[in-house]
């Protein structure tokens, strides 16, 4: 198992050298998304979108903030259980082409695997790891869908910084850790 | 009695809860990850020093602060029994933004979120009775991605032992790395379908390592560590030796035609605090 440092955005020649139990350690950006967010972002035009997806990481995460005054603090952000989010995988790398990496803690399902093929990796964090995680987010740059959706559920920009240990879960080769071959 | 000091108190015990991971529970994820090598003990290693700093920096050690459950046993000669509700309602609600704790309480039907942790039925309480003045409370922030691997099956009763292994077992290797493990298994068997659940969810208040008293159940705890560990599913469903903790089993006596088995699952953050309210309004949090 190799261990890699990396800024995102990442090629996919770069995603392609990752390869199953690969520790990573990411630089850039991620934005967050459960339930909610998967649903809607299917359902809103990528034209109206308020951010672009394709240069980002996605983070399963929901996570625990508090406003100080006008600025948002990050408390507590460990991954959410990311096999809640199979029933949304496929349809989401459809749509934003350019999303090659997925971040999340359990493991995700046979559609997701297939979908990753050639083109994205699925990273694992340790679940629970959430003050941990928090202080490896170093900017939150913004926030969509707050009002709507609410804390846990709105969309979260995150500025992370060696943000790890992460471990290659499913590579772009077709391979699992969750699934016995 | 001071109820606003008794408040406080309580929001003390759920912070306690939330931020410090029980010194039984450190200390399984410690020889835990002694046994592991590789991404399994990388695993273990991140979970305790995630534990340190939020102790250190006295922050939830999870983004999911749980549904707020409380297991209450009160002495029947304490006089505000009829207020104990009331003030654990209001220091949920102060917690939530004291500590805070992530709004966890969404609507079923509009998906409206409540915003304080509060909802009918919410925070989850269990009542028990006892001698003497004394009302001890125990506070277990429950997460959503253990309690959703959570399992009620009503057996044959010709199925026998093996076939509540085989149910645990099996359940727990479905559920693979879901409910992060090294999990607790909490396990209720006899009595009907709600008890069965509750049983698994008693089993959950003893410590982290300690035995059922009665030396058959102890065994049955122990065959099931041993089997469900052998699966291989490891720290997180990553692969490696411990996939629990510890199971701890309770039991009720079964009606003939039934055999109800209640599986709750604990994630590796087995959090958990208890306090002692004396009547005079003194308390201790442990």
């Amino acid at each position: 198992m190799a261990e890699y440092r990396l800024t995102l955005p990442l090629s996919t020649e770069k995603i392609k050298d990752l390869h199953l139990g690969d520790i990573v350690y990411l630089t850039g950006k991620l934005f967050t998304a459960r339930d909610e967010a998967h649903q809607r972002l299917l359902h809103t035009s990528s034209d109206d979108l308020p951010f672009q997806i394709d240069s980002l990481a996605l983070y399963h995460c929901g996570p625990l903030m508090k406003k100080k005054e006008d600025t948002w603090n990050v408390i507590a952000a460990g991954p959410t259980t990311s096999s809640r989010l199979e029933l949304f995988a496929s349809d989401i790398l459809e749509k934003f082409s350019g999303l090659n990496m997925i971040i999340g803690k359990g493991g995700m399902g046979k559609d997701t695997l297939s979908a990753l093929k050639n083109r994205g990796v699925y990273l694992s964090y340790t679940g629970g790891a959430a003050a941990l995680a928090a202080d490896q987010i170093n900017q939150v740059i913004d926030v969509f869908w707050l009002d709507e959706l609410g804390m846990a559920e709105a969309i979260w920009i995150f500025e992370v910084t060696s943000f790890g240990p992460l471990v290659v879960g499913m590579d772009a080769h077709g391979h699992s850790l969750f699934h016995k071959e | 009695m001071d109820e606003e000091q008794i408040v406080q108190a309580l929001v003390d015990l759920i912070f306690k809860a939330e931020t410090k991971l029980p010194t039984d529970v450190l200390q399984a994820l410690i020889k835990a990850e002694k046994k592991e090598t590789g991404i399994a003990k990388i695993q273990l290693q991140t979970m305790i020093k995630n534990a340190k700093i939020a102790a250190e920096t006295k922050r939830p050690i999870c983004q999911d602060t749980g549904v707020q459950t409380f297991f209450i046993t009160v002495g029947e000669d304490f006089h505000s029994v009829g207020k104990l509700k009331s003030m654990i309602k209001k220091a949920v609600k102060q917690a939530t933004e004291s500590i805070p704790l992530r709004p966890n309480t969404f609507d079923v039907f509009t998906k409206e979120n409540h915003k304080d942790n509060i909802g009918a039925y919410i925070p989850a309480i269990t009542w028990d009775f006892t001698d003497g003045s004394d009302v001890i409370i125990t506070a277990v922030p429950k997460g959503g991605g253990s309690e959703n691997m959570s399992k009620l099956v009503m057996l044959k009763p010709g199925v026998g032992l093996q076939g509540v292994k085989d149910f645990v077992v099996e359940t727990m290797i479905q559920a693979g790395g879901n409910p992060c493990p090294p999990t607790v298994v909490g396990l209720g068997v006899g009595g009907g379908a709600d008890l069965a659940m509750k049983l698994g969810k008693f089993a959950l208040l003893r410590p982290v390592g300690h035995r059922h008293p009665d030396k058959k159940i102890a065994q049955l705890e122990e065959d099931l560590i041993r089997d469900i560990n052998q699966s291989g599913i490891g720290p997180m469903g990553l692969g490696g030796k411990t996939t629990v903790l510890d199971v701890h089993v309770e039991h009720a006596p079964r009606h003939p035609a039934s055999l109800p088995v209640g599986l709750v699952v604990q994630c590796w953050a087995d959090r958990r605090a208890t306090m002692i309210l004396h009547n005079d309004g003194s308390y201790e949090v442990k």
